[in-house]
């Protein structure tokens, strides 16, 4: 067991890969000499070279077009896009040919690609560089999607993502790169919690709280917070946002009656709302108040002056539990 | 006219392959010929070298392929009019820029094409039921890529130019001497992939072929809209030599992507050919070329047509036998007929099919719609009971 920081915990996780597997090759934006913008593949170019941790133009549809072609030719490339709001250049390779290719050969040609996305906000930084694009993706089938909440998943599900055989989103969390954990990297990844499943973080029995990604740690503490006010919340960590594992998230509903979903993206057509949704359906008789939403506002991701209020914190969090058990809230009265 | 280093004047089209990039690049230039439209070999210092080995019984096979080609297109275009294909995109015209490259590769190249190339899928060793069930709308896939090293049609404009270079620079990290030929059209120049995959190619010197078949029009937008420039100049800036080719003269396609697969092979880098042709039908069965086209410019290029001119290259040297064109004819008639046979007897997938290959691992949403949408089928063979609804 060793404590490592967020991005050195995925460092690890992709060397292992690489040294593992010939076929995997990392290919991105100064992720060779300078090891990328987060130091994520730091020491990786010199100790594997320059052919395998390619540094590429700067062309994100050509970073993800070129990884199909070397999907096609039997490699596993791993992409890193270098800022969550710098994918879209790619997003044509990424929905129309990584996605479907599997589908569209009929299951001839896999796609075993990982496109690493630092995501989120939280860090200061100028436009486009705390966006959190996941929802585009979750949407389009062909993809798996992914969020990393701890150094721990982080080692270990980018090497399930690597060894996966359809292509993968791998979200980071930048404002947590440095965050420490403990990581065991012995850890034997047929053993490991499956890449798909979610995660119950913390017990409870009032309201369940589901998270992902930057704010599993948020959640926590807001879990943290309600109990010291008598109210039991089960936070879970979604882990893998397509496709989500609702059997756990039901089977939680199914006890408190009562749901809070959290992102940092805004709530129009996000995740939330496919949550709110599928656990309406699957749990509506169980259902003791309506699935409530704590996500960012339905603007363009503003400056960084203002971001704390746009990002969901402890006490927007919990004012949405209070929400879910008719306890005083910011909008009572509102239906009234 | 290009300048080498010394200030002495060079042919565009002497003979200067794996050039450094310090030296010119080798660029579009004048329209490379060996045959000309009536049908004589216009002989070429240094392309000749590339097509020496094609003697009478290579022009009368390659005269066999266009026809057989241009047959399937016939045949097709006949099936989408009598509602056997829901669509089709005909290769009129371009037999020769289509034939001419196909024939140039090797068993282990790669080819990354675009929607239009129906022949090269043919010579490849597609079969015309897995050319035609996807225009049928039978599956998405067609053939088995790995099994005729052809990647399927791609419709996205471009969009394959960057997989033919991945392609292509995962073959330099397994050290092996296949080259890679990427399809496209004239109007897909513009798009951001293919000039990125030019970035790409020249930056990692990747063996792929980009061959442009440059028929004049994108559906309704000719050739002046994608550029100002010659295409084949285009890549130059990139790095990356290039030839113009005329795209009906099957020999001079071929003399070019032979020496441009040649360079890939042997490690020169990438390159770019502008196939000169014309899409001499319309874009696909639903377009009507008579709403933006001159009738005088397809007459113009009907006298131009690739197969005529072989034609008539096959009778200059006394070779359009009535035994040559009885073979060709024969096995034209043969080739339709099975097309015809396999789509018309093509059996319909089946409903749940549609949940198959998303994934190559179980995934749990698709897998509930799947059974809900099972069960839902299956309520239709319960018995209604007496007195229901
Ligand atoms: C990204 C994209 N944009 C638009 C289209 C619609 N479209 C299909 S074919 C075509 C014209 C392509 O022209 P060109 O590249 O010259 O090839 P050609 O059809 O002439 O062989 C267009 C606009 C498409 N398939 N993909």
């Amino acid at each position: 067991m060793s404590k490592l920081t967020f991005a050195r915990a995925i460092n690890a996780g992709l060397r292992k890969s690489l040294e593992n597997d010939p076929k995997v090759v990392l290919i991105g934006e100064d992720i060779g000499s300078l090891g990328g913008v987060f130091r994520v593949t730091d020491g990786l170019q010199k100790d594997f070279g320059k052919h395998r941790v390619i540094d590429s133009p700067l062309a994100e549809s050509g970073i993800i077009g070129t990884a199909v072609g070397l999907a096609y030719r039997g490699y596993r490339p791993v992409c890193e896009i270098q800022f969550d709001g710098f994918i879209y250049p790619a997003f044509d390779q990424i929905v129309s040919q990584v996605a479907k290719m599997h589908y569209r050969t009929q299951g001839r040609v896999k796609m075993p690609i990982t496109i690493r996305v630092p995501f989120g906000g939280g860090i200061g930084s100028p436009e486009h560089h705390s966006e959190s694009p996941e929802a585009y993706f979750t949407h389009t089938s062909g993809l798996r999607v992914v969020a990393v909440s701890n150094p721990q998943d982080a080692y270990t599900m980018i090497q399930q993502a690597i060894a996966s055989d359809d292509p993968v989103l791998y979200f980071e969390p930048k404002r947590r790169y440095h965050d420490k954990g403990d990581v065991d990297e012995s850890i034997d990844l047929s053993n490991a919690m499956p890449l798909d499943k979610a995660a119950v973080v913390n017990a409870g029995s009032d309201v369940t709280l589901v998270a992902y990604g930057p704010l599993v740690k948020t959640a926590k503490d807001a879990a943290q917070a309600a109990a010291d006010e008598g109210i039991s919340v089960e936070v879970i960590d979604l882990r893998s946002l397509a496709p989500v594992d609702y059997p756990v998230v039901e089977a939680s509903v199914r006890k408190t009656g009562r749901l809070v979903i959290t992102h940092e993206a805004g709530q129009s057509g996000g995740l939330g709302a496919e949550i709110a949704a599928s656990i309406t359906e699957r749990c509506f008789n169980y259902l003791e108040s309506a699935p409530v939403r704590i996500t960012g506002f339905d603007v363009p991701y503003p400056y960084s002056k203002l971001e704390m209020h746009h990002l969901p914190n402890l006490d927007r969090i919990l004012d949405g539990v209070d929400r879910t058990l008719g306890r005083p809230n910011s909008l009572s009265g509102l239906e009234g | 006219m290009l300048t080498d280093k010394a200030g002495k004047g060079v042919q565009n089209d002497a003979p200067r392959p794996g050039q450094s990039a310090q030296n010119p690049l080798r660029t579009g230039g004048n329209l490379l010929q060996l045959v000309s439209p009536e049908g004589e070999r216009i002989s070429h210092p240094e392309f000749d070298l590339w097509i020496k080995d094609i003697g009478d019984e290579q022009l009368g096979s390659l005269f066999e392929d266009m026809t057989v080609i241009r047959r399937i297109d016939t045949e097709a275009t006949a099936l989408q009019r009598q509602g056997e294909l829901a669509l089709w995109p005909p290769l009129l015209g371009q037999e020769a820029a289509q034939i001419g490259s196909s024939r140039s590769l090797r068993d282990d190249d790669f080819v990354f094409p675009s929607y239009r190339e129906s022949g090269v899928a043919y010579i490849r060793g597609a079969h015309v039921s897995e050319i035609a069930q996807v225009w049928r709308g039978n599956a998405l896939y067609a053939w088995d890529p790995q099994r005729i090293n052809m990647a399927t049609p791609q419709i996205i404009i471009g969009s394959q130019s960057l997989h033919a270079t991945g392609y292509a620079m995962g073959v330099q990290l397994d050290g092996a001497s296949t080259a890679v030929l990427a399809y496209f059209g004239d109007g897909a120049t513009s798009e951001g992939d293919v000039s990125e995959a030019m970035v790409f190619a020249a930056s990692f010197q990747a063996p792929v072929v980009f061959f442009c078949q440059n028929n004049h029009w994108a559906i309704s937008e000719p050739v002046r809209v994608q550029s100002h420039v010659q295409l084949a100049d285009r890549p130059t800036g990139f790095g990356i030599p290039s030839l113009r080719v005329d795209g009906n003269d099957v020999l001079a396609v071929m003399a070019a992507t032979r020496w441009a697969l040649d360079r890939a092979r042997s490690g020169g880098g990438p390159t770019f050919i502008e196939a000169v042709t014309y899409r001499m039908g319309p874009h696909t069965t639903a377009d009507d070329p008579t709403r933006y086209r001159d009738p005088n410019e397809l007459e113009d290029w009907a006298a131009k047509d690739p197969i005529l001119r072989l034609r008539r290259l096959l009778d200059v040297k006394g070779l359009l036998t009535e035994d040559l064109e009885g073979r060709v004819k024969a096995k034209a008639d043969a080739v339709a007929a099975e097309l015809r046979n396999s789509c018309v007897n093509m059996p319909d997938p089946q409903p749940l099919d549609v949940f198959n290959h998303v994934y190559s691992t179980p995934n749990s949403w698709i897998e509930r719609q799947k059974d809900h949408y099972s069960r839902y089928l299956n309520s239709f063979n319960q018995p209604v009971e007496e007195g229901a609804l």
